[in-house]
C-alpha cells in the first residue's frame, strides 16, 4: 500500500491553505507511486471543508464531533493514531504549522515512526520518501533520508508547494470517533486575536522595515529618520519586536502581518522564510544587509550589501536633498 | 514549582560576519569562525523558568547537549538564577537526529523531580521545531508548543497562550507535570548581575557520557537516529536582486534614483 494520509487544518471557520497545498503535493507523489490520497478531517460540522478536500483527494475520512471544533492535539493525536493503526497508510502529511508542531513530533513517537519537519521538498525513491530542509536560515540546504519503516509521518513548510487547481472528485466518507472517552490533559480554552495598534501597516503604501542587523534600540531614532525622509511608515522583523524596539502591531511576518506596500525597504534583516512570507506582496523591495549571503536578496528587486550604519545616514541625506 | 530548561549552543547567524560553508565531509560547516549563543528561544525558556521560580518557588535546572565549550551557555544560565545543571557530552551522540535528540534530553530527566520541562520552540541553526514535542511523549506527558504566556492557575493546572499564524493565541488548560516549547519574545530575558556570574562559576554542572545516560549505543548518535541528514548543498536560488555597487555615497544615490525614477520619492 501506498496510501498518503494528509491531515487537513482549520481554524476560527476556515480550511486552510496549507491543507490545498498538501494535499497537491500528496497528489503529486501518489501519481509516481500509484496509491491514494486521503485528506483526513477532524471538526465539527464540517461538510463545506470536506467538500473542498474532496477536489485534492481521492477519498476525505471524516470525523465529526464537538470535540474536534478547535484544535488540541491530545485529542487529534489519540484519534489520528487509532486511525493510521487501522488503515495503514504509507506517508502521513501534516504542515508545519502552529496546530502541526503541536501534533506531529508526538504522534510519531507514539506510532514509532520515523518524524521529520519543515521540509521544503520531497520525493519518493523506490518506497522512501527523501526530503530537503533549510538550515541557518535558509543559507544552506540538506538532504534527508529515512531508515526503513512502514510509515513516515513529515511535517511540510507552508507555502512550499502552491495549491493546485483540484478537479478530482473524491468519496467523502464519515466515520466514528475512534476516540470515545474526554480528553483531560490538556483543554482548549479560547482564541485571543492579536491587538490592533495605532498604525495599520498592511495599508501603508511605504514601509521601512528594521531588523536586528540594527543591534540596539538606541539606533531606533535613525530608522525613524530615514522613514520619516521617505513618508513612510516603519514596520519590523520579529527579532526587532521580541526586543521590544517596535511593538508587535509592527511586525512583518508569518506570524505578524502580511503587507502589500508599493515600497519595501528592509534594513539588517536576514530574510528568514517566517519573515518573507508576510511581505511578498510588495511592489518593490530594497534589501540593505552587510551579509552577501543573505536570503533576503533573493526576494529583494534591489540590494545593497553595505554596513547599515553608513547606508542609512548617507541615503536619509539624499532623500531629504531630492525633496528640497 | 521545579522547571527544566533544556539549552543549545548555536552559532550566531545575526552577525553579518558568520559566514556558514560546507566542510570537506559534506556533512558539517566550518565552525571555526562562529561565535556562539544560547539558542534565541531557549534564552526567553530560561527568563520564564526563572520568572516561575521567583513567584512559586522551587528549581531550575539547565540540560544541555554540547562539548564543553557549551558550558558558556549552561554558566550564563545558572548565573541567570539556574540552580543546577546537566550537560550530555560523548562522542558518539555527534550526528543525532530529533529522535535521537530528545532520547538523550529525556535520559537526563530520569531522576529530576519536575513540573515542567521547557524547551525553546526551534532551532535558529537546525530549525526542527520538533525536540520538545518529541521529548514530551517520550516522557509521557501532555505538552504545548509555541507558548508565549504561562500561568499558574491552581494545583497541577497552568494556563497557557499559544501563538499561531499571524499572532493569534490559542488560550489552552494543562496538567503539569508538562513540557511548553517557549516561542521568542515571551518575556524580556534578563542579563545575568556579577554577583550571579561569579556564584555560577562555583555551581557544579554535572557531566553525563553515554554510560552515564544508561542507554545503549544505537540509541544515540546516527545508529540511534531515523531521519539522517546524508549532505549539505548550497541552495540553488533564482534570480537576486540587482546590487547597488559603490560606497555608501554611491549606493544611496543610486538608490534614490531609482526610487525617483518609479515615482516612490
Ligand atoms: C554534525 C551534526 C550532524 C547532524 N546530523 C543530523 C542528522 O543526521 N539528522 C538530523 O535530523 N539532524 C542532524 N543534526 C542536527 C541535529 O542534531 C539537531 O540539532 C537535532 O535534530 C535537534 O533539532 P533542533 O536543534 O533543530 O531542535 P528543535 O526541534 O528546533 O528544538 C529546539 C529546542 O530543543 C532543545 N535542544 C535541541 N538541541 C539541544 C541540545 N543540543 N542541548 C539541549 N537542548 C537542545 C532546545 O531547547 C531547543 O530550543 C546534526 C547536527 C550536527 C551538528
Ligand atoms: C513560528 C515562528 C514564527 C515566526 N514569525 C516571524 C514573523 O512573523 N516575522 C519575522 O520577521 N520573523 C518571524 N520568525 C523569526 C524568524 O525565523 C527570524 O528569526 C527573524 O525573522 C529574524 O529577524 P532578523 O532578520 O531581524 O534577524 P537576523 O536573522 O538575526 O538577521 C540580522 C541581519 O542583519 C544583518 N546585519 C547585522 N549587522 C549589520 C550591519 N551593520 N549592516 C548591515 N546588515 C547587518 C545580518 O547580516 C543579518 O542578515 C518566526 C519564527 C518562528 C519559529
Amino acid at each position: 500500500m501506498h496510501d498518503i494520509f494528509v491531515l487537513a487544518e482549520h481554524r476560527e471557520g476556515e480550511l486552510r491553505e496549507i491543507t490545498l497545498e498538501i494535499l497537491t503535493l500528496a497528489g503529486q507523489l501518489a501519481e509516481q507511486s500509484g496509491g491514494k490520497v486521503t485528506a483526513v478531517l477532524f471538526g465539527s460540522g464540517v461538510d463545506d471543508y470536506a467538500g473542498k478536500c474532496a477536489s485534492f483527494a481521492d477519498r476525505v475520512l471524516v470525523v465529526d464531533d464537538p470535540m474536534y471544533e478547535n484544535f488540541n492535539s491530545a485529542a487529534y493525536q489519540q484519534a489520528l493514531a487509532l486511525l493510521i493503526k487501522t488503515e495503514k497508510p504509507h506517508l502521513v502529511l501534516i504542515g508545519n504549522t502552529g496546530q502541526g508542531v503541536d501534533l506531529a513530533p508526538s504522534l510519531a513517537v507514539e506510532l514509532d515512526v520515523p518524524y521529520s519537519s519543515d521540509i521544503v521538498a520531497l520525493t519518493l525513491e523506490g518506497d522512501k520518501p527523501v526530503a530537503t530542509r533549510q538550515y541557518y536560515g535558509g543559507k544552506i540546504e540538506g538532504r534527508i533520508e529515512f531508515k526503513d519503516a512502514d510509515l513516515y509521518v513529515l511535517a511540510i513548510r507552508e507555502a512550499s508547494t502552491p495549491a493546485g487547481e483540484g478537479g478530482k472528485s473524491g468519496e467523502i466518507q464519515k466515520i466514528d470517533n475512534p476516540v470515545t472517552t474526554e480528553v483531560t490533559v490538556r483543554k482548549f480554552l479560547e482564541y485571543v486575536e492579536a491587538a490592533i495598534g495605532e498604525v495599520d501597516i498592511t495599508q501603508s503604501t511605504m514601509l521601512v522595515s528594521v531588523g536586528r542587523g540594527i543591534r540596539e534600540e538606541k539606533n531606533m531614532p535613525m530608522m525613524e529618520e530615514l522613514a520619516e525622509a521617505l513618508g513612510a511608515d516603519l514596520s519590523a522583523s520579529r527579532a526587532v519586536v521580541d526586543a521590544g524596539w517596535l511593538p508587535t502591531d509592527r511586525q512583518v511576518g508569518i506570524s505578524g502581518k502580511t503587507v502589500s506596500p508599493k515600497l519595501y525597504l528592509t534594513v539588517g534583516i536576514s530574510g528568514a522564510f517566517q519573515h518573507v512570507t508576510g511581505m511578498k506582496g510588495a511592489d518593490v523591495v530594497v534589501a540593505i544587509n552587510k551579509d552577501p549571503d543573505a536570503p533576503i536578496f533573493q526576494y529583494a528587486d534591489y540590494g545593497i550589501v553595505d554596513d547599515l550604519f553608513k547606508v542609512v545616514p548617507a541615503l536619509t541625506e539624499k532623500i531629504k536633498e531630492m525633496k528640497g | 514549582m521545579n522547571v527544566v530548561v533544556c539549552v543549545k549552543q548555536v552559532p550566531d547567524t545575526s552577525d553579518p560576519d558568520t559566514e556558514v560553508h560546507i566542510d570537506s565531509s559534506g556533512k558539517g560547516v566550518d565552525e571555526s569562525k562562529f561565535s556562539f549563543v544560547i539558542n534565541d528561544a531557549d534564552n526567553y525558556a530560561v527568563e520564564e523558568a526563572i520568572l516561575l521560580k521567583e513567584d512559586q518557588g522551587g528549581e531550575v535546572t539547565i540540560v544541555n547537549i554540547g562539548p564543553e565549550a557549551a558550558n558558556q551557555v549552561v554558566r550564563m544560565a545558572l548565573a541567570k538564577g539556574g540552580d543546577q545543571a546537566i550537560r550530555l557530552d560523548d562522542e558518539k551522540f555527534a550526528f543525532s537526529d530529533i529522535t535521537a535528540t530528545a532520547r538523550l534530553l529525556s535520559s537526563a530527566m530520569g531522576d529530576l523531580e519536575f513540573d515542567i520541562v521547557m524547551t525553546g520552540c526551534i532551532s535558529s541553526d537546525d530549525g526542527y521545531s520538533a525536540v520538545g514535542v518529541t521529548l514530551a511523549q517520550m516522557l509521557d506527558l501532555p505538552h504545548a508548543a509555541m507558548v508565549k504566556s504561562v500561568e499558574v492557575i491552581g494545583e497541577g493546572k497552568l494556563k497557557v497562550g499559544r501563538e499561531l499564524e499571524g499572532g493569534l493565541m490559542e488560550m489552552l488548560e494543562i496538567e503539569t507535570p508538562c513540557v511548553l516549547t517557549i516561542q521568542t519574545g515571551t518575556n524580556e530575558p534578563r542579563y545575568a548581575s556579577f554577583k550571579g556570574i561569579r556564584a555560577a562559576s562555583k555551581k557544579e554542572i554535572k557531566v553525563m557520557d553515554l554510560a552515564a545516560t544508561g542507554l545503549s549505543d544505537d540509541q544515540v548518535g546516527e545508529a540511534g537516529s531515523t531521519a539522517v541528514m546524508v549532505g549539505y548543498s548550497v541552495p540553488v536560488v533564482g534570480e537576486l536582486a540587482e546590487i547597488l555597487e559603490g560606497d555608501a555615497g554611491e549606493t544611496s544615490a543610486k538608490l534614490s534614483g531609482i526610487l525617483k525614477e518609479k515615482g516612490l520619492v
